[in-house]
């Protein structure tokens, strides 16, 4: 018995080591260089290198653990996105209950931070396109903090035509990419 | 200037000048591959090439000019009058002559005969001679020649390793073209222009005809609205990298290659203008709300909120006396050009015609700005005197973006699309002279013109 404790231990240790000799190192590829690929919403934002064993215990609850409601897809708060009409930031009424749902989550978490980006379409020139993006995730912070969000609970940026959602070149595309997306901090 | 090497990557772009319209000259109209060009450039470098210019259109009247290859420049590892030539002809300025054939060739002013150029038209020839020093450079001595008066009009010595030469040749045709229009060369500037490649973005300079490139920034998001410093030495941009991942505005050195934020306020950050003393910089900042503009020391400090609108204000552009500034504002409610003192005070509409003016940037002399119109659907480069308030539309394309006035005044320097791709296009300003520059991969965009080497 005991001597299996033993195996059992040195297995562990040695999985241990494997594990620190294969940390992922992609991060340092140099200053500049970024990786572009947009976290999906609701997976963890940047992967943080780990001090060591990844391995981690829990105590038994009694009841189910609850859901996460910002990453439960049955929940409002997992949409994440409002759409503009051209050369517009009016918030349409289709996309209310989802800026509402999220200003009452701000209010009822006053730790709670997010960021709203907002975009445009690719037509025109960029910089003008950042200021209209700008004014898209601005008017979304406005509702929000109408409906009880506190300022500081929402940085609002913009990417202009910069990052757009669909890459063609008419309106199908066009209407994909003036949107606001709202993106709580450390996700 | 000459030989400069900046930090980061390095990346092994070349030029093939592909064509010159001579439409005026043969009475021809659109993409003559001019065979006699071809002919004389055949020195230039083709292998690699990744950014091919061509010309398109030409000037009202062409001053017919010939080039004579120097004395012992065949053993140089860069022809000088090939790249001199290609400088002339893509200013669409100069008709080339041709200036074969002769043996022995012309290379010291006694050596000129004269009835031979009238007899082909030519109304200057350039001559000149390498010779090797000691040290390994090469002295580079070059005449511009007036046929009818047949006395020298110009005439300078160089010295140039053979990493210079390319530039000492495009000195050179400065000095021509200065000679014979009055107007500064601008063939010895550099442009600066992002190249996307996938999902990568890279901030790069090369020389004003696309050589020499060198990618001074590279990442994985994108990079907009480089700047240059009024000396040269520095590039501002707009970089949505991490860890911020929104648009922030950096300074970078060319010669070190270090670089630093200059506006991280919370919001977005961007459109950075230089004042002419290159100590100040105009941003667009959104921290107190909306996009307004705000004026900053170079470094960062010192900031102070120029506009003070519930609208857009954006694309701020210097005059070159440094008190105006012009910019982008929807304030009458759609996005117009409006003037102002750059001191702050009282803003001014400037654009009447259409309903979307946008991204201002003044010609060197003040007089006049370029900006880019919709009509309909289109987006095009436009000119407006500011005096007279006259419009010109120069361009034709469906997407130009982001003009920017070369160093003389001659040429605007904008992004345009050509078959889903970007490129690089330059116009005249009065519109005649049109050329392209087209990466082999990638979409080339947001292009700026560099100052005058000092």
């Amino acid at each position: 018995m005991k001597r299996l404790s033993i195996h059992l231990i040195s297995i562990v240790l040695a999985g241990m080591l494997a594990a620190c000799g294969t940390t992922p190192t992609k991060e340092q590829e140099g200053a500049s260089v970024e990786d572009r690929t947009k976290a999906p919403a609701g997976e963890a934002g940047a992967p943080k290198p780990r001090p060591g064993p990844r391995v981690a215990t829990k105590p038994l609850v009694d009841k189910p653990l609850a859901a996460n409601p910002l990453k439960d897809p049955g929940n409002i708060l997992s949409k994440r996105s409002v759409y503009f009409d051209y050369d517009s930031d009016l918030i349409k009424d289709e996309f209310k209950p989802v800026v509402t749902a999220h200003a009452k989550y701000l209010q009822q978490h006053p730790n709670a931070k997010m960021r709203i980006e907002g975009n445009a379409d690719e037509r025109g020139s960029r910089e003008y396109n950042i200021a209209l993006g700008q004014r898209r995730a601005n008017a979304v912070r406005q509702m929000m903090q109408l409906l009880g969000a506190q300022a500081l609970q929402i940085e609002t940026v913009s990417f202009g035509e910069e990052k757009p959602k669909c890459t063609g070149h008419e309106e199908s595309c066009w209407s994909q990419n003036r949107r606001g997306d709202i993106a709580y901090q450390g996700e | 200037m000459s030989g400069v090497s900046w930090p980061v990557v390095r990346t092994g772009l070349n030029k093939e000048f592909v064509g010159s319209n001579f439409d005026k000259f043969l009475g021809l109209h659109r993409f003559f591959r001019a065979a006699l060009v071809l002919a004389l450039l055949a020195l230039s470098p083709a292998a690699s090439a990744v950014l091919t210019i061509e010309i398109v259109g030409t000037g009202a009247t062409q001053f017919p000019i010939a080039v004579v290859p120097f004395r012992a420049e065949g053993g140089l590892p860069q022809s000088l009058t090939s790249v001199i030539s290609a400088d002339l002809a893509r200013s669409g300025v100069f008709k080339l002559v041709d200036a074969g054939g002769l043996n022995p060739p012309p290379h010291e002013p006694q050596d000129v005969n004269y009835d031979t150029w009238r007899a082909r038209a030519a109304e200057a020839v350039v001559i000149g001679t390498v010779a090797p020093r000691p040290d390994g450079r090469h002295d580079v001595r070059f005449r511009l020649m007036d046929v009818a008066k047949q006395e020298q009009l110009a005439g300078f010595a160089y010295t140039a390793s053979g990493a210079q030469l390319r530039h000492t040749a495009h000195r050179i045709a400065d000095a021509i073209y200065e000679k014979l229009t009055g107007d500064k060369g601008v063939f010895s500037t550099r442009i600066t222009y992002v190249v996307k490649r996938g999902a990568r973005y890279e901030l790069q300079v090369a020389d004003a005809d696309g050589f020499g490139a060198q990618t001074v920034l590279a990442s994985g998001e994108p990079i907009i609205s480089p700047a240059w410093s009024p000396d040269g030495t520095r590039i501002a941009y707009v970089s949505f990298e991490m860890p911020q991942k929104k648009p922030v505005v950096y300074i970078q050195s060319l010669t070190t290659g270090g670089r630093r934020p200059v506006a991280n306020f919370w919001g977005s950050n961007s459109a950075p203008a230089w004042s002419p003393d290159g100590r100040k910089l105009a941003v667009v900042l959104t921290k107190d709300g909306g996009s307004q503009i705000y004026l900053m020391n170079a470094d960062g400090s010192g900031v102070t909120r120029l506009t003070q609108s519930s609208a857009i204000d954006t694309e701020p552009s210097f005059s070159p006396d440094g008190e105006l500034l012009l910019f982008t504002s929807d304030r009458g409610g759609s996005p117009q050009i409006y003037g102002m003192p750059a001191k702050g005070g009282e803003a001014r509409r400037l654009t009447f015609e259409g309903s979307y003016n946008v991204s201002p940037r003044f010609n060197p002399d003040g007089k006049s700005f370029t900006f880019i119109q919709r009509n309909g659907s289109r987006f095009n480069v436009a000119v407006q005197d500011l005096t007279t308030r006259q419009v010109q539309v120069l361009t034709e394309g469906a997407v130009d973006e982001s003009p920017s006035f070369a160093p003389n005044g001659r040429m605007i320097l904008y992004a345009t699309e050509v078959g889903g791709r970007g490129i690089l296009s330059a116009v005249s300003s009065d519109g005649r002279v049109k050329q392209r520059l087209t990466a082999d991969s990638g979409d080339v965009r947001e292009p700026a013109w560099g100052p005058l080497p000092k």
